[in-house]
């Protein structure tokens, strides 16, 4: 697992190696937060600030970690940072803070964390490992976000909190899918990507 | 023959390095839907020495459906005519809810078979005939008013997601029809339920006669009216023969009986799943009685009658859920669907009793729903292969006692 190859440490979770639609991780705090699009984002960079910090400091001290408490050495290092993010939040977006309410905290069990550190962290130096980290944030945010656009716009008729399908619409009959709003229908859209994703890559599909 | 011959002409034009190769399944389609097929299974698989195909089936349930289709036309004018207090005779009832009802029927086969014929053409398949059966159940189970987009939607939702992920017909999980509905209940509640959609345009009539009420009798009873008080504004045999306002295709219990014989006199449609259905909403239905004398027993006459009242659903006769609602349409021709039911005989019987227990414990126990038999049946669709796992797992153990004992 030596790699150094940065562009494929970088590419391959955004595509061919996507902690959601591929190794399907994190798909429980994905329905959550999808709602709508600004908590969807705050969780990806919160996931992403998570994954790319504890990925550099596991790596930084992958040396010198016993194997046989490293479990619990990660977990220390990634409770950690996810009270920091949480404080953070707490302190300058409150209100999203709440509206996220434990999924923030439930970082700490997102299996793409501990996955990351186990799988590349120990065996990386640290620059490749913050990128991995970072990488695998971004793929696990993209996945939130194209899921959060469809349910926010479909579910609520607007973006970011704005309207923006207008009224002349919904005078014409119109009405919100309230489906959308439900967590099943994410998990629906989360399905479809894969599936999207799948017949467009021939790497995916399985013989 | 000149079709024949015609079809001939045009045939070498979608076969491999045709003109349009691309639309070969198209073409099939159209072929087979006019001609029977002559081509023999040769080399492989089992030769069912049977005329009854895909198409054979699926004829005869769009025939079971035409007298419960053309009542619930006749019906769908008959309410709207009631509230606009004008008086239409048989021919007048009928057309109006023709012209309510045609609009939803293309919308649905439209827009279902768009994405069939998509798919067939993208897996170079052959377009199969089960949505003609879906097509025409969709209309007869949702509101009138349901906007023809919204009909348009769940439809396609039901085709994608019901059916083509899984591998298009015969592979489905749920009943796709049924799914169809479900989409639209909780996609867009306020168009699927309460008492404003039943009849065609009374959602922001005018005029309407003074008194007159759109709920349907399970939206009432869910309401907490007694059973007396709604007899005695719909009798018994107003809500066998179907004068109630309800879903199109689901209110005359008589029109689904006629429907119900064709299909278990030809071998369509289980009728071991219907009688256990049946039987599963009386034992339930007997057992809520019970409850319901229990609890009231219980209670002082005077003091808590407001707290009576509320239990009056408890108190509906068991035969009533028979014919009151959903059940009897869902029960014939939504629950037998041979390809999400169970498929094992003893498997049938449980399926069949679950459905109907379920159905009226939703209907009865849960405020939020007025009617459980949607609910019932997808639910019991997704459970039909454990319950066959379970039923052939201990047809094994049978078996292999059998084989013990006797060596």
């Amino acid at each position: 697992m030596a790699q150094t190859n940065y562009s494929d440490i970088f590419k391959n979770p955004l595509s061919l190696n996507n902690p959601i639609t591929v190794q399907v991780l994190g798909i429980c705090s994905a329905l959550a937060v999808t709602v709508e699009l600004q908590p969807a984002i705050v969780m990806a960079i919160s996931v992403t600030v998570v994954t790319a910090f504890s990925n550099l400091i596991i790596s930084l001290m992958r040396n010198t970690i016993p194997s046989r408490i490293r479990i619990i050495v990660q977990l220390v290092v990634v409770a950690s940072l996810v009270i920091l993010v949480d404080q953070i939040l707490k302190a300058f977006m409150y209100n999203l803070d709440k509206a996220l309410s434990v999924y923030i905290g439930l970082i700490i069990t997102n299996c793409i964390v501990m996955g990351r550190l186990e799988a590349f962290a120990l065996g990386n130096k640290p620059v490749p490992a913050l990128l991995d980290g970072i990488a695998n944030g971004a793929g696990y945010g993209i996945i939130l976000v194209i899921v959060a656009f469809v349910r926010e716009l479909l579910g609520s008729g607007s973006l970011f909190g704005f309207k923006v399908i207008p009224q002349a619409l919904y005078d014409l009959g119109y009405s919100n899918c309230g489906i959308m709003l439900n967590p099943p229908m994410a998990l629906i859209l989360i399905g479809i990507v894969i599936w999207i994703q799948r017949s467009k890559m021939k790497e995916l599909q399985e013989k | 023959m000149d079709l024949r011959k015609y079809l001939d002409k045009i045939k070498p034009n979608f076969e491999e390095g045709g003109k349009h190769p691309g639309l070969k399944s198209t073409f099939e389609a159209f072929e087979s839907f006019l001609f029977v097929p002559n081509n023999v299974t040769a080399s492989k698989g089992a030769h069912i020495r049977d005329s009854v195909d895909l198409k054979r089936t699926i004829t005869v349930v769009i025939i079971a459906l035409i007298p419960a289709l053309l009542f619930g036309m006749w019906n769908v004018g008959y309410f709207h005519h009631k509230m606009t207090g004008e008086t239409a005779g048989l021919w007048g009832n009928f057309f109006y809810g023709l012209g309510q009802v045609l609009p939803i029927l293309v919308v649905s086969y439209v827009s279902g078979l768009f994405l069939e014929f998509l798919f067939a053409q993208i897996r170079k398949e052959q377009v199969n005939e089960g949505f003609l059966a879906t097509g025409l159940l969709i209309p007869m189970i949702v509101p009138v008013d349901t906007p023809l987009w919204m009909v348009a939607i769940a439809t396609m939702f039901a085709v994608l997601i019901g059916k083509e992920v899984f591998g298009g017909t015969g592979m489905n999980i749920v009943n796709p029809a049924l799914l169809a509905r479900a989409f639209l209940f909780f996609a867009y509640p306020s168009k699927m339920s309460g008492d404003k959609v039943w009849i065609a345009g009374l959602d922001g009539a005018e005029k309407t006669v003074d008194g007159f009420s759109g709920a349907t009798p399970l939206g009432e009873l869910a309401q907490n009216t007694s059973w007396d008080a709604l007899t005695s504004h719909y009798s018994v045999s107003d809500m066998f023969f179907g004068f109630i306002p309800g879903a199109v295709g689901e209110t005359s219990t008589l029109c689904i009986l006629l429907g119900a014989i064709l299909l278990i006199w030809t071998g369509v449609a289980s009728w071991k799943i219907m009688l256990s259905g049946v039987l599963g909403v009386l034992f339930m239905g007997l057992l809520l009685n019970f409850a319901g004398d229990h609890i009231v027993s219980s209670l002082d006459p005077q003091k808590d009658a407001a707290k009576i009242a509320e239990y009056s659903y408890l108190f509906v006769p068991a035969y009533a859920h028979l014919i009151l609602g959903g059940f009897a349409f869902g029960i014939v021709f939504m629950a037998t669907d041979p390809v999400t039911a169970a498929q094992t005989e003893t498997g049938k019987w449980i399926y069949g009793f679950l459905v109907g227990v379920v159905a009226i414990l939703v209907r009865v126990v849960n405020p939020a729903f007025p009617e459980g038999v949607m609910m019932a049946i997808l639910l019991m669709n997704v459970t039909a292969p454990i319950i066959d796992h379970i039923v052939v797992r201990q047809n094994v153990k049978r078996r292999l006692n059998r084989a013990k004992a006797s060596k």
